[in-house]
């Protein structure tokens, strides 16, 4: 029996300990009817080689494509040190540091990471994770509701550039609470336009969301959302992909009000799609809004510097219905993983990853649009990724390049129906200038054959 | 002692080179100057060497289950069999972007939908969604499945979930976030739920009731028959909060108590780490009732062939970006696979026989069980109240005093309504000498409290930290290390 470390002789000696002639016995309380004589219908035990030669075959089958996908999950280098280091005993199997004196050093690191968090976007500070992107969204959005004192609107402006999945899971968390999100479409330039919701749809919003660079690859005017948002009353909400802000000017310096993001891109596998990790920065004024955990620095009865979880009256296990959420589990480990990133590469790491990722897929998309029937969707700057129109259905191109063992990018055209048939593309600093040149050739022979 | 932090090692222009790219490039000249920073992101300058050193140091001033018993009451801290992080670190399974074609993972799908279907088994239900991403979210996933299922029915006026007062905090909270008024019952003196409590909060504005079952009191819901029938036909759903399945799992199926939805805390039964606070998941399991409100996307299979299903109508809608915490999920697979049918009550068994093993020696050393008369199933209840009143040593004095003895602390001051309380969980993967162990010390702490209590009150003494002011932390929070936020202008001096 795996993982139970009893000897029969020790259950029969506890067994007699407690008066008890079976482990039946220590059942009684629960109804006879409740109790299976029979297990459930689970496949029977395995041993570590037997599970291993199932899980490594099913591991080989997953055919692996050359990445051109992004759209919120992307294929970096992940430096050896990180999974070593954060798959330390110590790391891996420990709780939530409820006990600081057991944890100083989970509880130091969170602190090193939400300082890393803070110095990254330019705010002033960062909680201990969400679950992903999407959620911290969504928490992001529960939160202006609740900073913004002078708005009763109970909704949301939130750009239709923001990734979509991100906006469908803040409607399925904010619909609860009756909290309503509004989009704004886009424009020539693939950017949000704002002005049209205020014109269109009257009213006041709690904020305005916005993501930077956004799910289309394309970089919003932050200043000018700022500039709306004094104006109209609202919290300026901005989503953003950490690695771009290697290179780009950070939203705190734009005057974000909260900061969320996808952490997935410091140091954590794709891993078909999680588990990742949700961002979540603000301005210092509105940290008791804040969900989520947060470590802090104090001293202990000696004087000396110790860390420890902090204003957790905003949480659910001392505020319990009027909690500022229901999050208790968090991504912990993702946060070691992403601490250790931001480390290992510092600022001029970022930044090259940053620029290296800027460069291929600027060289991707000339490469591609230089094919008959493939043009770029806006002309405008972008981030890391792309969005091409293509003359014909994305879905079967896609298709094909899969054969040709290519993920050459998400179809968004059902999600952008304004778009046409668009792709969504994007090159990281994994690729090479071969693989780019791979790409479009075999885009092309598609072409050609059909 | 005093410990640097990663800002203070740093020296600027020093960087781990082999990390990032090598070649130099440019500013982009394609990307308007006013959005590229002027100065590099505020990051700590190390070498490889600095921050494997730092942060291995660090890991050594934790606990964890490899190192130390964990007998934290509600939380199932067993052992994380190792096979679960190698084989779920397969590069097959981790290099698949989210966006690849379900026909380049079915061998990523196989073994989530095999996930799936085993956990219908062990739960009794008919359906199971792997979204959630812990249980808060499984929870919410429940809840908000309730609503759409009464308003499907055209049954609007429910706006109440049933909580009682001994339930875990996520249980309100969750409540709350889905827009329903939490009311609490009370919890009767033996532990179970008061049913007349249970008749005057139920009427037709009851959209349903969370419980965990064994409670968080530690034992077992005898009336749970009776509450399901009750709440049934006052028209409400039962929730089950599957926080303490460890208890239950192969000998009694949530299924089978009557209940519509369950949430799985894969972190706490299914052995996957708690990594110092997450990632967990939180699959959910519902009646065939409510399976077409569940959350998107969930595997399916057709004729040898596996999917991820995206489109459902009447679904309450997405949870997570993507398809829920899949490395995690593929660990709980690893283990119930090694698990397998025989192994599954074996782990309910020793985890029950653990806990009351623990709890009898412990009342034999004179310690006060919570609920004497009661069986103990995974866990239990101790008060410290007579202790505390005798000599001042309160339950958290104790619960530091045990990290010197080099166990983790049990749950303090919850569930709520027993006072100085320490709620015990050993798990079925603490043998029996450790739980010897754990009485020795107990029963050392508890005579040094007699003998000299301003020592257990001042404890610990032999951890990295003497005990932090916590009050100070709330005060004046101090979250970031505010020299690394400001400017390091001027500081290039390459290494």
């Amino acid at each position: 029996m795996p993982f139970v470390p009893h000897t029969s002789s020790q259950v029969q000696d506890m067994l007699r300990r407690l008066g008890a002639r079976s482990v039946a016995d220590l059942y009684d309380e629960i109804p006879e009817s409740l109790l299976r004589k029979e297990p459930p219908g689970i496949p029977s035990g395995l041993d570590e080689a037997g599970i291993g030669r199932i899980a490594r075959q099913r591991a080989a089958s997953n055919t692996p494509l050359l990445c051109f996908a992004g759209g919120g999950a992307y294929e970096h280098h992940i430096p050896a040190a990180i999974w070593d280091i954060a798959s330390r005993g110590e790391f891996y199997s420990n709780y939530t540091p409820y006990q600081p004196e057991a944890a100083q050093g989970s509880l130091q690191l969170t602190y090193e990471y939400q300082t890393m968090i803070a110095g990254l976007t330019g705010m002033d500070v960062a909680n201990a994770s969400l679950y992903d992107g999407a959620t911290a969204f969504a928490e992001a959005c529960l939160m202006a509701v609740r900073c913004n004192k002078k708005s009763d609107a109970r909704r949301i402006a939130v750009a239709r550039s923001l990734h979509p999945a991100w906006r469908a899971v803040a409607r399925t968390l904010l619909n609860g609470q009756g909290i309503e999100l509004v989009e704004a479409p886009l424009d020539d330039s693939g950017r949000a336009d704002f002005n049209h919701v205020y014109e269109n749809v009257g009213g006041g919003f709690d904020a305005i969301a916005v993501a930077a660079p956004n799910y289309l690859g394309g970089m919003p005017d932050l200043e000018a959302w700022r500039a709306l948002a004094d104006r109209e009353g609202a919290l300026l909400v901005v989503g953003i992909n950490p690695v771009s802000l290697g290179l780009l000017r950070p939203p705190g310096e734009f005057g974000a009000d909260i900061v969320c993001g996808e952490g997935q891109p410091l140091g954590i596998p794709m891993s078909g799609g999680g588990p990742y990790l949700g961002l979540l920065a603000c301005k210092s004024r509105y940290i008791r809004q804040m969900p989520g955990r947060l470590a802090g620095r104090t001293v202990d009865a000696a004087g000396d510097t110790a860390y420890v979880l902090t204003l957790q009256a905003r949480e659910q296990h001392i505020r319990r219905s009027r909690a500022t959420s229901n999050i208790c589990t968090n991504q912990g480990l993702m946060v070691v993983a992403a601490t250790l990133y931001m480390a290992l590469l510092g600022g001029e790491g970022m930044r090259r990853v940053a620029s290296a990722c800027h460069a291929r897929t600027a060289q991707l998309v000339e490469a591609l649009t230089a094919i008959g029937g493939v043009r770029r969707a806006f002309d405008a700057p972008f981030f890391h990724e792309d969005v091409l129109c293509l003359d014909r259905p994305v879905a079967p191109v896609l298709a094909a390049l899969a054969k040709q063992g290519i993920l050459g990018g998400i179809d968004i055209s059902s999600e952008y129906p304004e778009l046409g048939n668009a792709l969504l593309v994007c090159a990281t600093e994994m690729r090479t200038e071969d693989d780019v040149l791979r790409y479009a050739r075999a885009l092309r022979e598609i072409y050609r054959l059909t | 002692m005093t410990r640097r932090l990663i800002f203070e090692v740093s020296r600027p222009g020093r960087r781990a080179r082999a990390q990032a790219p090598a070649a130099e490039s440019a500013a982009p000249a394609d990307l308007p100057a006013a959005l590229i920073r002027d100065r590099e992101a505020l990051l700590p300058a190390v070498s490889e060497l600095d921050v494997v050193r730092h942060y291995t140091r660090l890991s050594q001033l934790n606990f964890s289950i490899d190192t130390n018993s964990y007998p934290l009451g509600s939380c199932t801290m067993k052992y994380n069999p190792r096979a679960c992080h190698r084989l779920a670190s397969l590069p097959g399974f981790l290099d698949v972007h989210p966006a690849a074609p379900d026909a380049s993972v079915q061998g990523l799908l196989e073994c989530l939908h095999e996930l799936q279907e085993m956990l219908a088994a062990v739960t009794g239900m008919e359906a199971i969604t792997l979204a959630p991403m812990a249980g808060a979210q499984g929870e919410f996933a429940g809840v908000a499945m309730f609503k759409a299922y009464h308003q499907a029915r055209g049954d609007h006026g429910r706006d109440e979930i049933i909580v009682p007062d001994a339930a875990h905090g996520t249980n309100p909270a969750t409540a709350a976030m889905c827009g329903l008024k939490v009311r609490e019952i009370a919890t009767g003196k033996d532990g179970d739920i008061e049913l007349a409590a249970l008749d005057e909060a139920l009427g037709p504005r009851t959209a349903g009731i969370m419980l965990t079952n064994p409670s968080t009191l530690g034992v077992f819901e005898r009336h749970i028959l009776e509450i399901s029938r009750r709440v049934h036909a006052a028209g409400g759903l039962l929730y089950y909060d599957g926080a303490n399945l460890n208890a239950l799992l192969g000998r009694v199926l949530p299924g089978d108590m009557g209940f519509d939805a369950v949430h799985l805390n894969l972190h706490k039964t299914f052995s996957t780490p708690h990594g110092g606070g997450g990632p967990g998941a939180g699959a959910v399991g519902v009646a065939s009732s409510l399976k077409p409100f569940l959350p998107v996307p969930y595997v399916e299979q057709a004729e040898g062939t596996y999917r991820w299903r995206t489109d459902s109508p009447d679904s309450i809608g997405k949870l997570a970006a993507n398809g829920g915490n899949i490395g995690v999920l593929l660990r709980a697979w690893v283990y119930l696979r090694m698990l397998g049918r025989e192994g599954l009550q074996r782990v309910a068994d020793h985890a029950v026989l653990n806990a009351n093993y623990l709890a009898f020696r412990l009342a034999e050393e004179g310690f006060d069980l919570a609920y004497p008369e009661r069986r103990a199933g995974h866990e239990f209840v101790i008060s410290l109240k007579r202790l505390r009143d005798r000599t001042g040593v309160t339950a958290a004095d104790f619960a530091k005093a045990m990290l010197d003895e080099g166990f983790h602390a049990p749950t303090v001051y919850f569930p709520l309504l027993v006072p100085e309380c320490l709620l015990i969980e050993p798990t079925e993967t603490e043998s029996p000498e450790a739980l010897d162990a754990l009485i020795e010390a107990m029963v050392r702490i508890r005579d040094a409290a007699l003998s000299d209590p301003e020592a257990v009150r001042s404890a610990p003494h032999r951890m990295p930290i003497q005990r932090p002011d916590e009050v100070l932390a709330a005060r004046k929070p101090d979250l970031a290390h505010a020299p690394a936020l400001r400017s390091r202008a001027g500081s290039s001096d390459e290494a």
